[in-house]
């Protein structure tokens, strides 16, 4: 098998505070591929963003590794060279706070490209031009200011800003969480067609599943800090073999009947998220679960793979 | 309807506060005397060494609108000139203190918990912990009391306020997610100080600097009141303020104006200061 | 249909800016019925909130401008209404409860203080019984199902989970009897499981007390759940109006049916394209029907008239493309 984009093992992020030693991360291990795009998906406090920034260097992991392309990068991005952060990018959930209010759309664009670019300030506009066609806003843009741009038009500038340095792995993090949905329409598919043309990997992280349903090609699913399944978009969504997975996915609430037969029979969620302080014993999940057994308590589960590429963790599975 | 112009757009964030506009006329009006002040004054020449005690302790009148001093000098001619090293005093100090303060701030602010920040920051608050007009007093009396020294020994005092108001925002900014979008790019920290988080803190410290023209030229009155200022026969409003004040209460006119000026000032460009920052706020108008 | 609870007629309102007025409501209809669960959707800045705060009286004026219109609540207009009136009217008669829990409570006092303070200002009497006050916080918090109230009382907002903060948002509303609640996205800020014990505890409050709700979302799926009837809102105006399952089994506006096509399903058959060109700049918004120059089916009169709706008495739409068909 050929070396994957991205392999995260067993990642841990622990964060030291007053209130205690915040387990934010557990054992998380996946793999992402070029031109794939890995859903990961969680609640908040499920330690989903975690992971995403520890892949982007903005933590340095607790234990465990991650390797791009087979080298390890489980170091801060202080101490990662120039051309690796050149590879991995990634783009904010709120695209207001994400674009320098003091700056204009043209000098946001051109810091990519002085940075990593031939440095030549001849061809320095007509790249920028270049960026804003490819997130379809007009040329004038460049003298704008964030503050003028609508949500959405403020998030294409930061995809753009992302892909000026043409990565090769884009983290996702919520990019349309904050916008809305005929807005969200034209983000997404403007990412898809980009990955479709460069081949990019995407690590997208969000709570929305039925986004992910539409364009991730595997899904994982997190709950405080763990892994909980992880499977193929199709098989997740049709055969969801956690409890917690389909607690979820019998509560999103949907705009039509043909998805309404698709979800699993209506588990009424209950409990909240337990606080990463104090996690419970065991399964992590049992608190809140319905078809709990007396070993859930005791025990975590291990990891298995029900059936190829269906991996999960419940003791109520079993190979 | 009306064309929406980026002048206009300004002018009205601005004068949506009228007593921004009034701060702003002021302001002008100061300056303008003060800049004009041989052309504008009614005696130039009283300014200097000039003395004819026939005219002497002349109350208000029409050739003499706020009235003669000990010396028989214009009051009026004598504040005019007065602006001028208040002004000078005030663009300088803030000239010395703004990069400073700003460039230490900023540095401790982004680098926070190394021992930039540690030792910035507990230098500041020594010199936060000392009373400001005291420092001052102490500096200029060691030094041989004349304006050059005063604008020093206010600078010394001075710069502190910058690195803390920074030094708040900074701490703040660098966990905005522009920031972190550049450090991930590879930005250097040249630019992340200066063209990332500096461009947010302008407009606080536009603000503060104009509040601070006023508060600067008034430490420079209480300097020249002490007499360690700027030195006679050169008119300042605080040395006319003390010697003024020998006179009262029957020529009250040598204290009250000159302290009405000093007044004058300090309101003007603290009512200009709130404009300001209505002006660079990022609200829509 | 027998005499609405809630009754806006005709409202518009503006916004003052340098050189004219942003015209963020235009022509508002809106109706509710006494305990009828309705649902107000539309796409940020599209004038929900506005509404909503229009009714409650507390938009900001200036730069607020009430250009026209009518709020009929219980027979009387609220725009008329005396300071006093409308003071009654929030103690005893509207609650609303809004997105962010976290803003609505005071960080510096507890839970309790809080519950007292709208107990004592819901009753309109100076209560200080204090045992009084407790009985009826307990109480209110038990019937938002928070576990452990008298705990509760004694917590400071942060040290509950923003689903609890809701629920205490909530009680904090409801802590009297009350004839409607507006609910302005009472669960977008949570996650989805935690959305879903919200609404449900609305829902069954508002059965219980006989109350009627109107929820405001940006989630179509959310109204389509929760509510029997649906108001669609685009730039201000209201595009269409209906029985929430006729309207998402047959949505009849072109912005409704555009929009519901940009919902990401869970059949998973990818994402439509998205709505062409952006929402209208309200400084100058488009003439006619605000929405068509993004309308696939626009025609010489959408820009020339504004549609008034038109349909059938459980369906109205505003659009000319229904102007024949549906007397």
């Amino acid at each position: 098998m050929s070396i994957p984009l991205l392999e995260v093992q067993d990642l841990h992020k622990f964060f030291f505070t007053t209130r205690g030693v915040v387990k934010a991360v557990q054992g998380v291990s996946f793999t992402l591929s070029a031109q794939e795009t890995l859903g990961l998906v969680g609640e908040s406090g499920s330690g989903k963003s975690t992971v995403a920034y520890t892949v982007m260097g903005m933590y340095s992991p607790t234990g465990g590794k991650i390797l791009f392309r087979g080298q390890d990068i489980s170091v801060s991005h202080e101490r990662r060279p120039l051309s690796l952060k050149k590879e991995l990018q990634i783009v904010f959930q709120d695209p207001g706070s994400s674009l320098n209010p003091r700056r204009s759309i043209g000098d946001i664009l051109a810091l990519p490209l002085s940075i990593h670019g031939k440095n030549n300030p001849g061809t320095m506009k007509e790249r920028i031009e270049e960026l804003l066609q490819m997130v379809e806003l007009p040329p004038e843009y460049v003298s704008k200011y964030p503050r003028s741009l609508g949500g959405g038009e403020k998030q294409m500038v930061a995809i753009a800003r992302a892909l000026a340095v043409e990565p090769s792995l884009v983290v996702l993090d919520e990019p349309t969480s904050a916008l809305d949905v005929s807005v969200q329409a034209k983000i997404i598919n403007m990412l898809v067609e980009i990955q479709k043309k460069r081949g990019l990997g995407y690590l997208f992280i969000t709570h929305d599943l039925s986004l992910m349903r539409n364009i991730a090609h595997r899904v994982a699913i997190m709950y405080l800090g763990r892994i909980m399944e992880l499977a193929p978009s199709r098989v997740f969504f049709e055969k969801p073999l956690h409890p917690y997975t389909r607690m979820l996915i019998s509560s999103i609430p949907v705009v039509s009947e043909q998805e309404e037969k698709l979800k699993p029979q209506k588990i009424i969620p209950r409990g909240e998220i337990p606080s990463p302080v104090n996690l419970p014993s065991g399964c992590v999940f049992h608190p809140r679960c319905i078809e709990r057994e007396e070993l859930c308590s005791q025990k975590e589960p291990e990891m298995i793979e029900a059936e190829p590429g269906h991996w999960v963790k419940c003791h109520l599975i079993r190979t | 309807m009306k064309k929406r112009t980026v002048w206009g757009k300004w002018w009205y964030k601005f004068s949506r506060n009228p007593l921004s506009v009034v701060g702003l006329c002021m302001v002008c009006a100061i300056v303008f005397v003060a800049l004009f002040a041989p052309w504008v004054a009614p005696y130039p020449e009283h300014a200097g060494p000039y003395v004819n005690y026939g005219e002497a302790n002349q109350p208000p009148s029409l050739p003499h609108p706020f009235g003669t001093d000990a010396f028989g000098r214009d009051i009026l001619s004598r504040v005019f000139f007065a602006f001028r090293s208040s002004l000078l005093m005030g663009m300088v100090v803030l000239a010395i203190v703004v990069p400073v303060g700003v460039t230490l701030g900023l540095v401790a602010g982004y680098f926070k918990e190394s021992w930039l920040d540690i030792l910035i920051m507990r230098i500041t608050d020594i010199f936060l912990s000392v009373p400001p007009l005291i420092l001052a007093l102490a500096i200029t009396s060691v030094l041989k009391p004349n304006l050059t020294n005063a604008m020093i020994a206010v600078s010394v005092m001075w710069w502190p306020w910058y690195t803390r108001l920074v030094y708040g925002m900074a701490t703040s900014l660098r966990n905005e997610y522009f920031v972190q979008s550049a450090e991930l790019l590879g930005a250097s920290k040249f630019h992340i100080l200066f063209r990332e988080i500096l461009p947010n803190c302008v407009s606080t410290i536009l603000t503060k600097m104009t509040l601070d023209m006023g508060w600067v030229i008034l430490i420079g009155a209480a300097l020249s009141f002490v007499g360690l200022g700027e030195q006679p026969p050169k008119p300042a409003l605080g040395t006319m303020v003390s010697d003024g004040a020998r006179y009262l209460p029957e020529y009250w006119w040598m204290a009250v104006f000159p302290g009405l000026a000093i007044m004058l000032i300090v309101l003007g460009f603290n009512l200009l200061g709130d404009g300001i920052g209505d002006l660079f706020s990022l609200e829509e108008a | 249909m027998s005499q609405p609870l809630l009754d806006i007629q005709n409202l518009s309102v503006r916004f003052r800016v340098y050189g004219g007025y942003l015209r963020v409501l235009d022509g508002v209809n809106f109706q509710v019925a006494p305990q009828e669960r309705v649902g107000l959707v539309g796409e940020t800045g599209c004038g929900k909130t506005t509404t909503m705060k229009t009714i409650m009286r507390i938009l900001p004026q200036p730069p607020g401008v009430i250009k026209g219109g009518k709020i009929i609540f219980k027979g009387k207009d609220v725009l008329g209404m005396e300071s006093w009136e409308v003071e009654r009217m929030r103690r005893r008669e509207v609650a609303m409860i809004f997105q962010d829990p976290t803003a609505a409570l005071n960080p510096v006092f507890t839970i309790g203080e809080q519950l007292f303070d709208a107990i004592r200002y819901a009753t309109g009497k100076e209560e200080s019984d204090h045992r009084f006050l407790r009985e009826v916080a307990i109480r209110a918090l038990e019937e938002v199902a928070l576990p452990d109230p008298a705990r509760i009382l004694t917590n400071y907002p942060i040290q509950l989970s923003g689903g609890m903060r809701q629920r205490v948002c909530i009680a904090l509303a409801l802590a009297c009897p009350k004839e409607l609640l507006i609910a302005d996205e009472p669960g977008t800020s949570l996650d989805v499981t935690i959305q879903d014990q919200i609404l449900r505890l609305i829902n069954r409050l508002a059965e219980e007390r006989k109350m009627a709700v109107i929820l405001i979302s940006h989630s179509l799926g959310v109204i389509r759940d929760w509510t029997e009837r649906v108001w669609v809102m685009y730039a201000g105006t209201v595009v269409e109006e209906a029985r929430t399952q006729e309207l998402f089994a047959q949505p009849l506006h072109p912005y409704t049916q555009a929009l519901l096509k940009c919902v990401p399903k869970l059949t998973g058959e990818g994402i439509a394209e998205g709505i062409p060109g952006r929402i209208p700049d309200y400084f100058d918004p488009p003439s006619g029907c605000r929405f068509h120059p993004r309308c696939p089916y626009r025609m010489a009169i959408c820009s020339q008239e504004k549609p008034r709706l038109y349909g059938t008495p459980t369906h109205h739409v505003a659009c000319f493309l229904y102007q024949e068909e549906r007397k």
